[in-house]
């Protein structure tokens, strides 16, 4: 970013008791971006989201918003508003007095409230229900109203929590879309805390990667997806084949399967895996003349693509291999296998939670194609 | 807080269903209980009211309306007038009191939560008359109250504190206050504190958030809380003869001097009666607020 950031988190540090919920975590998000806070439950992203709402306070470290510092401010006081994981509606006002209740904080005259509060209904699609009470509206509605309230505000910053997860699935979809439309056409910064992969790289403009309290990434969804920077990002986003193995000058010798091509910083020998997508894996029906061969355990067809499952021998999980339309093979066959470009990662995940995320890959991985990657890897 | 998945889709017309006497098992136990205990007693109270009293108690079949209009003499519109006053005077030191407490203890960390409510009950584990008795000890003249003003210097004679309308007052605060905390607890406990938080963001004064937010969600426990409180003082008449020494006559007294010393047990009926019918009164009206605060405005 070359200009200078609307929000700079700098070595924040929160700690509950004993544990630590962020180890120090820095970023920078600029004006207009849409920005997603992704990871796992007990990631420390929502605590991070919360310390700039000002409900927690970070032991250490600084907020800023346009340079000012927040944390020495109240929470009523910051440029900041927040779409709530509940959405907090105040049950006893009606649509309107909800949405207008931030306006009335301010002092605002009432002309100028009533305005602006059927201003954001309309944005919001919400024009008929304003003096409808919060029990009496669906989901999708109760979340309009959330989202009303929170922008009729035009703060610096929205905050959403887990904005979608209280919807069900087709709901979710369409607000997807319908978010970020509404980020464009009321031209505020979105920051989104949600454990839905899928939910960040569908919105999100950039992508930080959260995990025990550290940053383990910060960058755009196509980046993430191609070049993860550790083998929790690989496995946490999309769907992957985690190959472990040593660091060769041109890529990663693994075990059982040979070279795989990848460029990466390792020493040679060091521990490494390599991070094969399963659009990047070849398959050929062809098996004799191939080096590498595998049994197709099952095939998954998907629409507009097949995902196939390949046991190869001496290696754990069975690869994921994603080809276009249907495919002929069928449970049984012996293909060649190739792998193309991949990526390499340190090999640095704790044996218990690498066993874990990969029995994940296999199982999870099945259901999502390359190109509608699974909902939640570390359910 | 009400949960988003059984509400999702806007309000069913409501189905028709047809009751016919398939309930009547499961109904059978609450009506028996409300027939022997509640509209049995009251019939009988309500047959009393319109007959002579007997010489000695008792009642003459003389069919008479006396009695009610005995009600509009001065004396005991007077006793009624100032029951309900001190009932009302309790009931709103009550709720002043009771709130600043239940809010704090909804608070509390759980496990002082628990300490705190325990403390609120416990003293419902002893008899009330013995507790009663405890506070003649401390507000006589030679009481530890006085004692202890004494011993501080704050006052040289003893003040009389016993057998004053105030004295009633605390009594019947001490002994019905935990009947306030215990439902505002309830109700701010069970607050969503994202609620408070949301108020907060949007840029809310803590004092704003309290006052349009936690206060309002708040009002149906402290209503309850006040039924609670009100019903049992404006009736009491153990704590007026014991602590207000007689003096000071609830309804609650008369209705038992009626039976007990004037031996006039239709005109006893008849205040018993009226008692009766003005705490249904306030209930209802408690119930119907209530409703309307936690259901809003009644819509088409």
């Amino acid at each position: 970013m070359s200009t200078a950031p609307l929000l700079r988190v700098d070595g924040v540090r929160a700690v509950y008791g004993d544990t630590v919920a962020l180890h120090g975590v820095s970023l920078d998000i600029a004006d207009n971006e849409f920005f997603a806070l992704l990871g796992p439950s007990g990631c420390g992203k929502t605590t991070l989201l919360r310390s700039i709402a000002g409900f927690e306070t970070p032991e250490s470290g600084r907020i800023e918003v346009d340079g000012r510092d927040l944390l020495g401010m109240p929470p009523h006081k910051r440029p900041v508003n927040m779409m709530f994981q509940s959405y907090a509606l105040f049950p006893h006002l009606s649509v309107e007095r909800n949405i207008a209740y931030g306006l009335e904080a301010e002092g605002l005259p009432r002309a100028e409230v009533r305005r602006r509060v059927g201003e954001v209904m309309e944005v919001v699609g919400l024009g008929h229900l304003g003096r409808r009470r919060p029990a009496q509206l669906s989901g999708g509605q109760r979340q309009r109203v959330a989202l009303a309230r929170a922008i009729v505000k035009r703060p610096r910053l929205l905050l959403l929590d887990e904005p979608l997860s209280a919807l069900d699935r087709q709901v979710r979809a369409s607000m997807q879309l319908e978010l970020k439309r509404l980020q464009h056409e009321v031209g505020l910064t979105f920051v989104v805390v949600t454990h839905d992969q899928e939910e960040a790289m569908s919105m999100a403009d950039r992508i930080a990667v959260l995990r025990e309290g550290h940053l383990e990434q910060l960058a755009t969804p196509q980046e993430l997806y191609a070049n993860p920077a550790t083998r929790f990002v690989a496995s946490f986003i999309g769907t992957a084949n985690l190959l472990d193995g040593s660091a060769t000058t041109a890529g990663v010798e693994v075990p059982g399967v040979g070279a795989v091509a990848g460029t990466h910083r390792f020493a040679a020998g060091a521990p490494a895996t390599a991070v094969v997508r399963p659009e990047d894996v070849e398959l050929s029906p062809d098996a004799a003349t191939a080096s590498l061969r595998g049994t197709v355990v099952d095939t998954y067809f998907l629409g507009g693509a097949s995902t196939i499952s390949v046991e190869v021998p001496g290696v754990a999980s069975p690869i994921l291999a994603s080809v276009h339309g249907a495919s002929r093979l069928a449970r049984g066959d012996v293909v060649g296998v190739r792998f193309g470009r991949a990526a390499v990662v340190a090999h640095d995940v704790p044996a218990a939670s690498a066993a874990e995320s990969d029995a994940t890959d296999a199982t999870a991985g099945a259901a999502g194609a390359a190109g509608a990657p699974q909902e939640e890897v570390s359910a | 807080m009400t949960s988003t998945l059984d509400r999702d889709a806007p309000a069913a017309p409501p189905t028709r269903v047809r009751r016919g006497l398939a309930p009547l098992p499961f109904l059978a136990p609450g009506m028996l209980f409300l027939i022997v205990f509640m509209a049995i007693p009251v019939g009988l109270l309500a047959f009393y009211t319109f007959f002579r009293r007997g010489r000695f108690g008792g009642i003459v079949f003389e069919f008479t309306l006396d009695n009610w209009v005995k009600l509009f003499e001065p004396l005991y519109v007077g006793v009624i007038l100032q029951s309900i006053g001190l009932a009302l005077v309790v009931t709103l030191l009550a709720l002043a009191i009771g709130y600043p407490m239940a809010y704090a203890i909804a608070g509390l960390s759980p496990k002082w939560r628990t300490v705190a409510l325990v403390a609120i009950v416990l003293p419902f584990w002893t008899n009330f008359l013995i507790r009663t008795y405890a506070w003649i000890l401390l507000l006589n003249n030679a009481g530890w109250v006085n004692q202890w003003l004494q011993g501080l210097g704050i006052t040289d004679e003893p003040i009389s504190m016993l057998y004053t309308p105030q004295a009633i007052v605390v009594g019947l605060l001490y002994m019905y206050l935990p009947l306030m905390v215990l439902p505002l607890y309830a109700s701010l406990q069970q607050l969503d504190p994202a609620l408070r938080e949301a108020a907060t963001n949007l840029g809310a004064t803590p004092w704003r958030a309290f006052r349009t937010v936690t206060l309002p969600l708040s009002l149906p426990g402290a209503l309850t809380g006040c039924i609670f409180v009100f019903v049992p003082a404006m009736s009491n008449f153990v704590i007026p003869e014991l602590i207000g020494g007689g003096k000071t006559i609830m309804v609650g007294n008369l209705v038992r001097d009626q039976f007990f010393e004037a031996r006039d047990w239709p005109f006893g009926a008849t205040l018993a009666l009226l008692l009766t019918i003005l705490l249904v009164l306030v209930i209802l009206a408690q119930s119907a607020v209530s409703r309307r605060l936690t259901e809003g405005p009644r819509r088409g």
